[in-house]
């Protein structure tokens, strides 16, 4: 039986795979990808924590996570289509209007 | 035996994720990290949250991003960098944020082995979609109001960001 | 109560031709302005016989007008003070004020409506100044006077600002007073850390009391520091140098400020201040020797200058002299007296000249004079009693004042100071009848065609005529102009009577009435106490110790000296009659064979050259080299843009930070995460 610690572990090393991709990628929609890998990893903590104290409200932070995260995404790639109308391509780095 | 499998799933195919050049085998391959996930979640006593990360999840949202990866018909992603970026965003801080993301689990290991070692769920759980109603509905019955509005603002939002804009000084 | 009207009504008068001048007529302007003096006259008269009603060891009137610093422990009230000096100040002050001011009405009366109203606005400010300086009964109300009046005299003498010479004259009057006047200020604070007060009366009652061991050092000092700044304000050596250059200012000025009022200012501070400088021994003898010296010197400059009102500037200078030189011995009446008399014949000859240069169109240059003597009588004889009065000839008001000087000297011990004043009174004499013979005897010399008003080098004052070289409309003076001539024609001649010595019989009234002024008081007002009567004796005996020799010596040196000087004045006149009526060509003569000591005089020693490249351009040089360029562009400019260019450059570097690339952003979200959640782990 895996121990609260295993799930920890495995969220852990999920987390910072979202990270790293966040910074590795260049196409924004994987950026976004990764993003909700991020979440999905915060999601597993938090279920195995409402196991481990035996309450539902776990599973219930996860219900109002996921809500949020498909609102941020249908926005983000809402943006995401502006901003390729924009300049027709997906790289992070074209778009540097905040340049200095 | 189940957890390391889903476990070594979730894992494996988070890392092709971000490996592939191809966004849509990025997409497809996050769903199936979702699946695992999933499972997990039902290892945990945790079916409600299983079913919806299975409906909403891969269902919806995943299905959203496969939309707008071929509606953009997103080109490859290139090797080399682009020649319009600046100088100093060429692979520097790609490389700088990979190195901070080994810092970061490097530090949540360290967390973890400082933290005393649960061993054992030794709680019952609680797995009856009835209780957690009863508590979504009553305990946070204003975080799931206010959830509401969230994704009503979120729809306009994207509405209104996805628009297309017609020529200049035109109204719709 | 009435003292504050004195100074008041001039102030008024001052206000109304200010605010409203301009849309008066010459008259209204000219009656507001001659009016205010008037009534401040009656006023003076009015308090001055209340005076003489009071019993003698209490003959002060004071009015505190109203409180003007409380701070901490120091109390400074604006108050006015008539005693029996300052009662003498003000009837000269208002009496031949007015005097001036009805003369004025007329001398300048082809100037524009709104200059006009600006002369008679300075002038009531004048007199107003003048006024409050002198019934002050503490320094800081003198100082507002004393300070009032420098003001004045620089926007009087620069009436006409639109001629360089005349702003020029102005700026250096005012700039050479306020150097004396830094000197004065260093004295009054001195006396105030000394004794704790700036009342005149309190200090004079502390300083008798106090052990003179104790306060000599002090006092010494103190009492030359205001010293320094009598000679700013009085014109004596070394800063002289801007009364003969204020000449450029119209010549009812000259009367007033330059020869009535505020040149006395010097001699009045002394003699209200008499207590202190009498424990102070060794500036009375710095005072007399600059005195004597200042007279001498300038009368040996006035003998050769050409302009009319610059040898009575220097006239000016030299009797000023002499009134320092009787301060400088003591005899502090004798000096007052010689004010006073010196008051009626220098303006009564500084109005004389201005009718001369009135009738002559604004010609100055004695040289291109002469036959005026029929055609302008009042003018002539006006003049000539004038300068009969300033020679010392017996019988009029300067033979009296200025023999009482000279015989102070004498009985004080001081020979080589005596022989010094008769040698300036032999050249006052001199210069004094050259003048009038070159002015008006003989034939008239017209300047070269062409000449006209402009070649010279020292200003006229313009009045506007139209430059006729010849053409001068050769009228008497007009009857304001007269009446203020034969005014102070009489007070010449009958003012020395009040001072009458007793060796000719007379009882030197004057110098009973001033007495009290004198002297320490001896009910002193705060502390209250009647002070030890020794020192207070010591004191007064101090303060009168020429007055009292004088009884020593017997009358019948004083007459042997009084003869001795009508004959120096006699053989004055007869110099200048030899040298300029009987042969003209003989002085002529003369000046070739001293011709380099001549131009030596004519220059005035070069002593304004001398202050100019001494002290003038080494300023300036300073001031444009070093504190200009480097202190001010370099230093002061390159702080300031420095501090803002410095602050743009940081900018410029911090700038970089905002490189535009989101995944930068993102890594310093990261990084930031990092660390904070390192951090935690740590603790």
């Amino acid at each position: 039986m895996p121990s609260l610690n295993d799930y920890l572990i495995l969220s852990a090393v999920l987390f910072t795979i979202g990270t790293a991709g966040v910074f590795v990628r260049r196409n924004l929609i994987t950026i976004l990808l990764s993003v909700e890998i991020m979440l999905n990893a915060v999601n597993l903590t938090f279920v195995a924590f409402g196991r481990a104290f035996g309450t539902v409200d776990g599973q219930i932070i996860v219900f109002f996570v996921m809500t949020v995260a498909a609102a941020e995404a249908a926005v983000g790639l809402a943006i995401v289509i502006a901003l390729f109308r924009h300049r027709e391509s997906l790289n992070p780095d074209a778009f540097t209007a905040l340049k200095w | 035996m189940l957890f390391y499998l889903f476990g070594a799933v979730a894992v494996i195919a988070s890392l092709l994720v971000i490996a592939q050049r191809n966004p849509v085998y990025s997409v497809l391959l996050l769903i199936t990290s979702f699946g695992a996930l999933s499972g997990l979640y039902v290892l945990l006593d945790a079916p409600f949250a299983a079913s919806i990360q299975i409906i909403v999840y891969a269902g919806a949202i995943m299905v959203l991003f496969l939309f707008v990866v071929m509606l953009l018909n997103a080109p490859h992603e290139d090797t080399d960098f682009d020649e319009r970026t600046h100088p100093m965003l060429r692979p520097g801080p790609m490389r700088f944020g990979a190195l901070l993301a080994v810092a970061l689990i490097a530090e949540l290991a360290w967390a973890l082995a400082r933290s005393s070692p649960l061993t054992t769920f030794t709680n019952t759980p609680v797995t009856s979609i009835q209780a957690l109603g009863r508590t979504l509905f009553t305990d946070y019955a204003f975080q799931f109001e206010v959830t509401s509005v969230l994704i009503l603002v979120a729809m306009v939002g994207a509405v209104v960001m996805a628009r297309r804009e017609d020529a200049p000084g035109g109204k719709r | 109560m009435m003292l504050l009207l004195i100074p008041l009504f001039p102030f008024l008068g001052f206000l109304v031709n200010a605010c409203i001048g301009k849309r008066l007529s010459k008259s209204a302007a000219g009656s507001v302005a001659v009016a205010a003096m008037v009534a401040s006259f009656a006023v003076a008269l009015t308090s001055v016989i209340q005076l003489a009603g009071l019993p003698e060891e209490s003959r002060h009137i004071t009015q505190t007008v109203f409180t003007w610093i409380t701070s901490g422990d120091f109390t400074a009230n604006f108050t006015l003070r008539v005693d029996p000096l300052s009662a003498l100040m003000i009837l000269v002050i208002t009496g031949i004020g007015s005097l001036i001011h009805i003369y004025s009405t007329s001398y300048m009366h082809e100037e524009p409506d709104s200059e006009y109203a600006r002369y008679f606005s300075y002038l009531n400010l004048f007199a107003s100044f003048m006024l409050v300086l002198v019934l002050g009964s503490n320094f800081l109300v003198m100082f507002v006077g004393w300070e009032g009046v420098g003001l004045c005299s620089y926007l009087l003498i620069g009436f006409y600002y639109t001629k360089k010479s005349a702003s020029d004259a102005g700026k250096k009057a005012f700039i050479v007073n306020r150097i004396g006047d830094f000197g004065f200020v260093l004295g009054v604070l001195m006396l105030f850390v000394t004794f704790g007060s700036i009342e005149f009366q309190e200090i004079a009652a502390k300083a008798a009391t106090m052990h003179p061991e104790l306060t000599f050092g002090t006092l010494s000092l103190a009492t030359l520091l205001l010293f320094v700044g009598a000679t700013g304000k009085s014109a004596q050596i070394p800063l002289y140098v801007w009364l003969p250059d204020a000449m450029e200012g119209p010549t009812p000025v000259s009367a007033l400020i330059h020869a009535a009022t505020m040149v006395t200012a010097g001699v009045y501070m002394i003699g209200r201040n008499a207590v202190l400088f009498s424990l102070a021994p060794d500036t009375l003898m710095i005072i007399a020797v600059v005195g004597a010296a200042t007279a001498f010197f300038a009368g040996t400059i006035g003998l050769v200058q050409n302009d009319i009102k610059r040898v009575l500037a220097y006239s000016t200078v030299s009797q000023l002299g002499y009134m320092f030189l009787a301060m400088g011995v003591g005899a502090y009446t004798a000096g007052i007296f010689h004010l006073y008399t010196h008051a009626f014949f220098k303006a009564l000859l500084f109005l004389g000249s201005g009718a001369v240069i009135h009738a002559l169109a604004g010609e100055q240059d004695i040289r291109h004079m002469g036959g005026l003597k029929d055609k302008l009588p009042i003018t002539y004889w006006t003049f000539l009693i004038g300068s009969l009065a300033i020679a010392g000839v017996p019988g009029l008001a300067g033979f009296f004042s200025k023999d009482e000087i000279l015989f102070k000297t004498y009985e004080g011990g001081h020979m080589i100071l005596w022989v010094v004043g008769m040698l300036t009174s032999l050249m006052t004499a001199t210069y004094m009848f050259r003048l009038v013979f070159l002015t008006f005897w003989g034939e008239r010399r017209h300047a070269p065609a062409g000449h006209g008003h402009a070649a010279h080098g020292h200003g006229h004052d313009d009045h506007g005529h139209d430059a006729h070289g010849h053409g001068d409309h050769l009228h008497d003076a007009p009857k304001p102009m007269a009446f203020a001539l034969i005014a102070l024609t009489v007070g010449s001649i009958l003012a020395g009577y009040i001072g009458l010595p007793h060796a000719l019989g007379g009882s030197n009234r004057l110098e009973k009435w001033l007495e009290p002024s004198l002297t320490a008081p001896h009910v002193v007002a705060a502390a209250g106490e009647a002070p030890a009567g020794e020192p207070a004796v010591a004191a007064e005996a101090a303060a009168e110790h020429g007055e009292e020799h004088g009884e020593a010596v017997g009358a019948g040196v004083e007459l042997g000296l009084m003869g001795l000087s009508s004959v120096v004045a006699l053989t004055g006149i007869g110099l200048a009659w030899f040298f300029f009526v009987s042969d003209p060509k003989r002085s002529e003569s003369v000046a070739q064979s001293f011709s380099g000591l001549r131009t030596v005089l004519l220059n005035k020693y070069y002593v304004d050259e001398a202050y100019n490249a001494g002290v003038v351009q080494p300023i300036r040089v300073t001031s444009e080299q070093v504190l200009w360029k480097v202190v001010d562009v370099a230093g002061i400019d390159g702080a300031v843009n420095g501090t803002a260019e410095s602050v743009g450059g940081l900018a410029e570097l911090l700038r970089r930070v905002q490189t535009g690339s989101v995944r930068a952003y993102a890594a310093s979200l990261l990084l930031g995460a990092v660390m904070v959640f390192g951090y935690y782990l740590w603790r």
